[in-house]
Parts: structure tokens; sequence; C-alpha cells
């Protein structure tokens, strides 16, 4: 594992945008083809959302926390680069930390704080409900993701993402631990407040968390929803998915491939599951998913052992 | 170098934004300025070396802080949490407290001979910290944990004033289950 001097975060953060784009992209051309007109306004839409936002006028509100509104409407953009910050791209790393999983667990933990803020700041009720059925959906995913998160660093006895990547020559650990794998995933959709787990900005709200976001702050907050996809994506693939390991191509490129592929299905995926909510998904969490990732976890435990 | 810049920039930034939570009018503001001074402890513990300890410390406190904040919000009788009001009580005393408290501390940790290292630290200096602090108690630490836990489901069980005789009726035959608040599984 080769550490790159720390001018290429810029190079990092620049990849970053271009996948988060490209996720906007794929998403205005979903939608438009899911609303029968061309494809062409999908692909420019985003194009054309960014320059708009990007000029309107900032709404104001009455008695708004404006320093945790702002904090919190920014903050998902930074949890999406803290987290690729220890994600490898083949043979490169910007930061080898020993305890990248743990590292990946604490940023994830911050949508809580942003997500909330976000729906706080506004001093609007409509978006503080979206940010308390952000926080339902919360107590029901973060401990099943928690525990998901565990199952890959007990396979490979290290909490390192390049080591744990390196574990799976063999097998890809979402193979032999698909349940881990797949509340993984559910967490992500969950971080980025996406698809099943968008009720916290649901028209029902009048936009709930987003409700009075406009402006620049309404781009960096939908933008860091895209971008918190792709990081969760590119996290998934040293973690789950075999890291850079493939034929042909050199490891890099596999990680970006594998990255996009994954990227792909999340956005996907937000037209085909129904939107859980967040008063019932509680018991979904605590009744069905965390006894489910603790068997998981149980099984992959003994595996180890048995292999040690 | 850099890290006596860190150290002193850091040390500052927490011990502010530990004094802003009693300055702030807003229980978000106060339940996240002292995230924030976690945030910056934890930052204070990698400098030592103990990556573990501190990036745990840092998730564990902005997770709890969230929770505070939300629970503060919601349960303030009359709901005060919404609007701007004083983060303290018993002005005077408190103050003469904790800053005696802090010098107290403070005196402490400048005051004390503090020994010169004497050999090198370990290859894992977050195992050999676990070990230092609870190695022959290492079972009762584990056991310590999961009674906790116990500890606290019974506590909450005992508290909630439902029995299963509301949930079931009187002999405990009523399915579905008259819940106020409908499960997510069918039952």
């Amino acid at each position: 594992m080769t550490v790159v001097p720390p001018p290429w975060a810029l190079a990092a953060a620049g990849l970053l945008g271009l996948l988060t784009l490209g996720a906007a992209v794929l998403d205005g051309v979903l939608s438009a083809r899911a609303a029968g007109t061309h494809v062409r306004t999908g692909l420019t839409r985003p194009i054309g959302e960014i320059a708009r936002l990007m000029r309107q006028r900032r709404r104001v509100t009455v008695a708004a926390d404006t320093l945790l509104w702002r904090i919190g409407g920014a903050g998902l953009l930074v949890m999406a680069l803290m987290i690729i910050t220890v994600v490898p791209l083949g043979k490169w790393t910007l930061f080898d930390l020993d305890v990248g999983v743990v590292w990946f667990n604490a940023m994830d933990v911050l949508a809580w704080a942003f997500v909330w803020l976000t729906g706080w700041g506004a001093n609007s009720a409509h978006s503080l409900v979206g940010g308390y059925r952000f926080l339902a959906h919360g107590l029901a995913y973060e401990l099943p993701l928690m525990f998901a998160l565990v199952a890959p660093a007990v396979a490979a006895s290290s909490l390192n993402v390049a080591t744990i990547a390196a574990a799976q020559q063999n097998l890809w650990f979402a193979v032999w631990m698909p349940v881990a794998f797949l509340v993984y995933c559910m967490g992500v959709l969950a971080i980025a407040v996406w698809g099943p787990f968008s009720p916290a900005l649901a028209p029902d709200t009048a936009g709930g968390v987003t409700a009075e976001l406009s402006g620049l702050d309404r781009l960096l907050f939908l933008g860091g929803r895209y971008a918190l996809l792709v990081a969760g994506a590119a996290f998934a693939v040293p973690m789950f998915l075999g890291g850079g390991s493939g034929p042909l191509l050199p490891a890099w490129m596999w990680v970006l491939v594998k990255t996009l592929a994954l990227l792909t299905a999340f956005i996907w995926l937000r037209r085909r599951l129904p939107a859980v909510r967040p008063d019932l998904f509680m018991e979904v969490g605590w009744v069905v998913l965390l006894p489910a990732v603790l068997l998981q976890d149980l099984l992959v435990a003994g595996i180890a052992l048995g292999r040690s | 170098m850099i890290t006596h810049v860190a150290f002193w920039i850091l040390a500052i930034g927490a011990a502010l934004t530990g004094a802003a939570v009693f300055i702030v009018n807003s229980m978000a503001r106060a339940s996240y300025a002292l995230a924030v001074s976690f945030i910056c402890v934890g930052l204070q513990v990698l400098l030592l070396q103990q990556n573990y300890v501190g990036v745990v410390t840092i998730l564990m406190m902005v997770m709890e802080m969230a929770v505070m904040a939300v629970y503060m919000v919601m349960f303030m009788g009359m709901n005060p949490a919404l609007m701007p009001m004083s983060m303290v009580h018993d002005k005077r005393h408190a103050l003469a407290v904790s800053i005696g408290v802090f010098l107290l501390l403070a005196a402490g940790a400048l005051l004390t001979p503090w020994p010169a290292r004497r050999g090198t630290p370990p290859a894992d200096v977050t195992a050999a910290l676990g070990e230092e602090l609870m190695e022959p108690k290492m079972l009762v630490m584990a056991a310590v944990g999961v009674v906790m836990a116990a500890t606290i489901v019974a506590g909450v069980v005992l508290a909630a004033h439902r029995t299963r005789y509301d949930r079931f009726g009187d002999d405990l035959r009523r399915r579905p289950a008259r819940d106020p608040q409908p499960g997510g599984v069918g039952r």
C-alpha cells in the first residue's frame, strides 16, 4: 500500500465530484424516462439545476439558527470527503489508517448530527419534522449498520481497509456474508437519505429537512446526498467486493468499475423500493435486521476461528 | 513542531467550546458545542497515537450528543427547548465550584513531577493500554458490560407502565396485541 502525498487529496475530491455529478445525471435520466420525457432533458437537468441554485437568492426564515443550519447543510459533503480518504484506489491510498473501519463508522454517525441540524436550523415545523423522521430511521438502521461493519473486520482480523481488501483474494466477502453486505447497503442508502429512507425529505411535509433550503445551501445538501452514495459505494469495494482484484484491468480501474456498478444499483433502486415509514421501520430494524446481522457476525466469527 | 501546534489549537478549542455550552442560549447549540469539545479531545487522543480510542471517542460522542439533543428538545416540559433559554442553574455557586475544580485539576497536572520515559512505546499502544488498565480483570470487565446492558433493559421493562396484560388481554390470548404504536413486522 502506497500512501500518496497530501496534494493528491485534491485529485480524490475531484474524482468524488465527477462521480457525484455522474450519479446526479444518471438519476436525472432515470427520472426523465420514468416521467416519459426526452432523455436529453434528464441529461442536462442536473447541470441546469446547479447553475440555477448557484444564482438563487437565499430564502430567509424568522429566528433561524443560521450557524447550525449552514453546518448541517454543508456537512454531508464533508462526510463523503472524509470517508473516501481511507478508501484505497488500487495500491494508492490517502490515509492508511489502522482503524479505517471505525473511521468510516465515526463519519457515518455524523449524518445524525448534520441531517437533524439542517432540519433544526431553519426554525420551521416542517423541516424539524423531517429531522425527527431521519432520527427515527437512524435509531433503526445505525446498530445493524455497525454490526454489519464488524463482519469483514472479524473475517480479516483487522480494522485496516487495505488489509480487509487483501483478505478477499479468493472469495469476496459479499458472497459469503450476504446479510452484512445487504445491511451495509441499506445503511448507505439511509445516511444519504435516499430511496426508501427519503421520508425525511418527503413532499407530505413540504420537503421535510429541505423545506426551507435554497440556493447554495440546497445545492450542498442535495449534492452531499449523491456524494454520500458515491462514498458509500466506494467504501463497499474494499470491504465486501474484493477491492482492486480482478482480471485484465489494473487494480485502480477495477475499484472504479465496482464503485460505478454499485452506485448505479443505488441510484436505480430509488424507484424500485417503497419508502419505509419511520415509525414502522423501528421494529423491523430491532426485531429483524439486528438479530440477522448478529447471527451473521457469529457465523463469520466461527469461520474465522476455525481457519486460524 | 506540528504536533505542538495541533495540541494547543485542539486544547484551546476543547476548552472554549466546553465553556460555550454554558454561554449559548439554545439546547441544540449547547449539545453540539459539547460535541465539538469532545471531537477536539478525540483528536488529542489521536496525537497520543491511540488511534482506536481517539476515533471511537469521536464516534461515541457525536452519536451521544445527537441523541441528547433529540431527547432534550423532545421531552423538556412545555418545550422551552424550542425557545432561547439559559443553560445554567444557580450561577454563582456553579461558577465558583467549576473554577475551583478546574484550578485543582490544572494544578495537579502542572505540579505533578511526571517521570521521564523509560524504554520505548510498544508496537500496539492500544492493546498495551487495555492490558495495563485491566489485565487481571479482563473477564470481569467483559462480563460487567453485558450485566450493565441487561440492567438497562430490565430497568426499562420495569419502568414501562404497560404490561403484557395491557397488550394481550387478561387471558393473554388477544392477537394481535393492542399497542398504541403499530409495529413494523405485522405483530
